[in-house]
């Protein structure tokens, strides 16, 4: 049986999505039940979908020093990390341990393949790439890590998961390992997944795709609506910032099923609920929130409702954010552990939007429209293909205590 | 930071000149072991997932399988960290070259076999494994870095963890910029406590700001070595056929790793 970890203090943390830039831009859309979804405008061959598009990404090269660096994933994660104090943040934890002593663990599931695609565009007559894309670090899956690194003079321990759609859920256990082995003494997790055509093709190409905003938990639900975001979050020992909220579990587990498909009974997805509540040390009845995976398409989703039903009580409330900010892939994990941070800072319940008529496998945990109540534990959940799944356990500082 | 002690319970090998572990013992002890068929056997995998599935997938899988056997550890019960520097780059060639000129043509089972974690999602599925899977990479440190995840995985949650480093040959146009001509597989299974099937002590310690590989001695030729990212593994696993000794593995871009092997009787 699974020890409970000792919390750890999540001292600075912040998203950026289709929202906004920053956890305010996200609070007043979540409060104004305002999605940041719109018409697809980013693929090159038209797709009728809709996309969670950050605004500005363009307009944001990366500075000088960096610039070998750039795509529109590392502009996306330096836009992210200039929000909420973050960059500071990691500044002061830097000079207070040592650079050596902060791990650096980022998810992401396609990096900065845009870059490649465009590389792939522009082949040179010969058939190689063209000058300027020759830079081999874009062109692999830690481009991210390694442009966060690099920007931020980080000399630990530097690793990127890449396990789809859970990947930056599960960095924070990585990071928890670390610091309780004393490998390291802070880390920097968080996530950056980028629109593409790759994503917006392939998942086309699944048949995943609705035509329409996503509609997560709606009976008529016609699939995903894919977005982008970058998101971070800073991990110390829980005396190093008393007063923050706290990363109180975690849990892995896998479907052992099919590569695109959810178990049919939950079975990895509720393996890792538990273990994240044993880890945490709570009782299902304890929490308050949960951020669910809720891509809206018709399979996840009715698999996630059945856990949700069967195990908690009604009081604790439920719902899917991707129909304010899309389904951000590698990036969902951290930005939907930051609107779990949200709903315990601000008391805030956000609605799942998107579901007029609610699937009829949701039980009475669905919270539909916003509700201001208290909010002690938020649990986020994420699952990946190949059947990966984390689940992520929040609360509040003294609850931690 | 204290150092990380884990135990190396099994061992797998695959590269063009390998097929498995006994055969990098006899290469360390200067015979010429015969080479593998082309494509790795992975028979773990159902028989119609073995014809369809890609290389990267046979090689991790054939690798795993041949860890896992030798450990005679059940492979359901076992975490396990697949770390590839590049992950399948035939696909990633396919993909980025349909997506250039006929995207709507995609296919659906290149692109969800596209994803990083692919191999531990058909390894986990051949195995029935539910424990948790990962899958990482550090660019050229993808190794180092996937040992200090599985090591740290295995003492923080106290359970054997099979640890996947593997990588096939660049395709295409993509080639020029990953540098890795050759595919290369191998696998451990590392556990937090000695048992009969231990092979050998690892024990792990970081090397702050140290970036500098200490000169390669090893009795690999250094061209299987630079043959694949994940080749770096070369040296250590020839530290384990040869019964001890240190090398050192990138844990992370700016970040070195001196790994002291030691026999276990």
């Amino acid at each position: 049986m699974l020890q409970p970890i000792n919390p750890l203090a999540v001292s600075a943390y912040t998203a950026t999505s289709a929202l906004g830039r920053g956890r305010e831009a996200h609070r007043r859309a979540l409060e104004a039940a305002r999605t940041g979804l719109r018409a697809n405008d980013f693929s090159l061959a038209p797709l009728a979908c809709w996309v969670g598009r950050v605004d500005g990404v363009e307009q944001a090269p990366l500075p000088a020093p960096l610039a070998v660096w750039e795509c529109r994933n590392n502009r996306l994660a330096w836009l992210g990390l200039h929000q909420d104090g973050v960059l500071d943040a990691v500044h002061a934890a830097r000079e207070r341990y040592g650079a050596t002593r902060v791990a650096l663990l980022v998810g992401t599931s396609t990096a900065s393949i845009g870059a490649t695609e465009e590389a792939y565009r522009r082949l040179g007559p010969d058939g190689g790439f063209p000058e300027d894309m020759l830079r081999p670090p874009i062109h692999a899956p830690h481009s991210l890590a390694g442009f966060l690194a690099e920007a931020l003079g980080l000399e630990g321990p530097c690793l990127t998961i890449s396990t789809a759609c859970s990947s930056s859920a599960k960095v924070f256990a990585s990071a928890e390992r670390l610091i309780r082995l004393g490998v390291v003494d802070a880390a920097l997790v968080g996530g950056v997944d980028t629109l593409c055509e790759s994503v917006l093709f392939g998942f086309n190409a699944l048949g995943l795709v609705s035509p329409a905003p996503c509609r997560p938990f709606d009976q008529a639900r016609s699939g995903i609506s894919i977005g982008e975001a970058a998101g971070f979050a800073l991990l110390e020992r829980a005396g190093a910032a008393p007063d923050a909220p706290r990363l109180l579990g975690y849990g892995e587990a896998s479907d052992a099923h099919h590569m695109s498909t959810p178990h049919p009974e939950g079975l990895g997805a509720e393996l890792a609920l538990r273990d994240a509540l044993a880890r945490a040390g709570l009782e299902p009845a304890q929490v308050d929130y949960i951020n669910l995976h809720g891509t809206a398409s018709l399979k996840n989703d009715e698999v996630e409702a059945a856990l949700i039903a069967r195990a908690f009580p009604p009081a604790t409330r439920a719902s899917s954010t991707k129909g304010f900010t899309g389904h951000t892939l590698g990036a969902a994990g951290i930005l939907e552990a930051v609107v779990a941070l949200l709903a315990i800072e601000h008391g805030l319940v956000p609605g799942n939007l998107g579901a007029e008529q609610p699937d009829p496998a949701c039980g009475p945990q669905f919270a539909w429209s916003n509700e201001a109540r208290p909010v002690h534990v938020a649990l986020s959940n994420s699952f990946g293909f190949g059947g990966n799944n984390a689940c992520l356990a929040f609360a509040r500082a003294e609850r931690g205590a | 930071m204290s150092a990380l002690t884990v135990y190396v319970e099994g061992a797998g090998v695959w590269s063009p000149q390998l097929a498995d572990f006994d055969a990098l013992r006899a290469a360390v002890q200067g015979q010429v072991p015969t080479p593998p068929s082309t494509r790795p056997a992975a028979t773990v995998l159902p028989a119609g997932e073995r014809r369809r599935a890609p290389e990267s997938v046979l090689l991790a899988v054939e690798v795993a399988a041949q860890a896992v056997a030798m450990s005679g550890r059940e492979a359901a019960t076992l975490p396990c960290v697949f770390t590839s520097s590049h992950g399948d780059q035939a696909i990633m060639d396919y993909m980025c070259t349909v997506l250039a000129s006929a995207p709507s043509e995609l296919s659906p089972t290149r692109f969800h076999n596209s994803v990083h974690n692919a191999p531990a999602g058909y390894w986990t599925m051949a195995t029935g494994c539910h424990a948790p899977s990962n899958a990482v990479c550090a660019q050229r440190a993808s190794v180092g870095a996937g040992l200090l995840e599985a090591a740290s995985l295995a003492l923080a949650d106290a359970r054997p963890v099979l640890l996947v480093c593997s990588d096939v040959a660049g395709n295409g146009p993509l080639a020029e910029v990953t540098d890795s001509p050759a595919p290369f597989g191998c696998a451990l299974v590392l556990s937090p406590q000695p048992g009969p099937s231990t092979l050998g002590r690892l024990v792990l310690h970081l090397c702050p700001g140290s970036i500098a590989d200490v000169p390669a001695s090893s009795p690999v030729p250094a061209e299987w070595i630079a043959s694949s990212p994940s080749a770096v593994a070369l040296p250590l696993l020839a530290l384990l056929a040869q019964g001890g000794g240190r090398c050192r593995l990138m844990a992370a871009g700016s970040l070195a790793m001196d790994v002291d092997l030691e026999e276990c009787a």
